[in-house]
């Protein structure tokens, strides 16, 4: 379990979080909704142990997220791999450093991306690198898997794949996936929690399938309404 | 499958297969997808397909059996009993609807006439 007390967060004279308190379980696929500079990053950069709270604290099953990194795999939203690297050699590289990687879950998730292990980080388009950054993480065996904006500036269609395959890797009862993004649409069907935050405060939280019921509205319906109400609570 | 995503989707996961029932495209004793089959097929959350496949069975709609799949279990008495519902459901919607708009009663019946004769002949008619 993943759990934020009271975490407040700035950088510089910005207050990125502001008195945060959740918790993420496992088995859950979580959706963290919000309009850029809400504070996404920020929460995936705390589970990642990337950054520290100013106030506050979060726990990864009761521990310092820094002592838990073999935990958590991380989807940057940057590029975070060489561009001379064929993806061979950057999972070579992941592999020997963590010791969840499931070659033959990477093997298997090759073709279903429609990649190839030579292809070259510099030398691909941006949606094929954003597919080989999802796969690198899906081939680990980690209890929470991060994935930072996976969407953001993406053809539609390699939209769809990445969606397709984070279901096809997602493995269930044991692992928890959160997703960090702006655009609802690719994934209203594949959250079953979710978070919508901005100005660094989470501004409604729950189950999707109970909003749903509850207000008769989309996702991105009540993300619109939950946004234009500003700060309400609810 | 397309979902109305301003819905609950185990719920919709879940009319689909009474639909496919109702109109007989399942019949007792066919084996439907896995539930991971069914969420890479339809692009839902394992856990909302694992909801609906569970009300299934509380239904008797649908029976697991150990390491051989899910199969349907509804016969023919519940095939009637779930058209009916639906039907229902559909004409309560409709008629719900139509006397929020101020119609009563009676125009709803000669619309409803209107409406239906054309498509007894098979022939569609353009209205304004």
């Amino acid at each position: 379990m993943i759990e934020f007390r009271n975490v407040s967060k700035r950088f510089g004279p910005v207050v990125a979080l502001n008195s945060v308190n959740m918790e993420f379980s496992a088995g859950n696929i979580t959706g963290i909704f919000g309009p850029n500079g809400a504070g996404k990053s920020t929460i995936m950069k705390l589970i990642a142990g990337i950054n520290y709270p100013d106030q506050g604290d979060v726990k990864l099953d009761g521990e310092n997220p820094r002592a838990k990194r073999q935990s958590v795999a991380y989807l940057p939203e940057i590029d975070h791999l060489y561009p001379w690297w064929t993806l061979r050699q950057a999972a070579d590289f992941i592999s020997t450093f963590y010791s969840d990687w499931d070659y033959g879950r990477y093997k298997e998730l090759l073709p279903f991306l429609n990649l190839d292990e030579q292809m070259i980080m510099g030398k691909i388009s941006k949606g094929q690198r954003a597919k080989c950054k999802l796969l690198l993480v899906l081939a680990r065996k980690a209890p929470y898997l991060l994935l930072d904006e996976p969407f953001s500036g993406i053809d539609l269609l390699t939209r769809e794949e990445i969606a397709d395959a984070v279901i096809k890797g997602y493995r269930e009862g044991e692992q928890a996936i959160i997703i960090s993004t702006h655009e609802i649409d690719e994934i209203e069907s594949l959250v079953e929690k979710v978070v919508f935050i901005d100005q660094g405060r989470i501004q409604l939280s729950g189950d999707a399938e109970q909003l749903r019921m509850e207000r008769n509205k989309s996702l991105v319906e009540i993300m619109k309404e939950v946004f234009r109400h500003g700060n309400q609570q609810i | 499958m397309d979902f109305d995503n301003s819905q609950p989707i185990y719920m919709q996961i879940i009319d689909e297969y009474k639909k496919n029932i109702i109109r007989s495209k399942l019949k007792k004793g066919d084996k439907i997808p896995s539930q991971r089959e069914y969420a890479q097929m339809v692009r839902v959350n394992p856990n909302t397909v694992q909801r609906a496949y569970r009300e299934m069975e509380n239904m008797d709609m649908v029976e697991t059996l150990r390491g051989q799949g899910t199969f349907i279990s509804a016969g023919e008495q519940m095939r009637e009993q779930m058209a009916k519902e639906m039907a229902g459901k559909v004409m309560k919607h409709f008629i719900h609807e139509m006397r929020s708009l101020g119609y009563e009663d009676a125009m709803i019946m000669d619309m409803l006439k209107c409406e239906l004769e054309p498509m007894e002949e098979g022939e569609q008619v353009d209205r304004v």
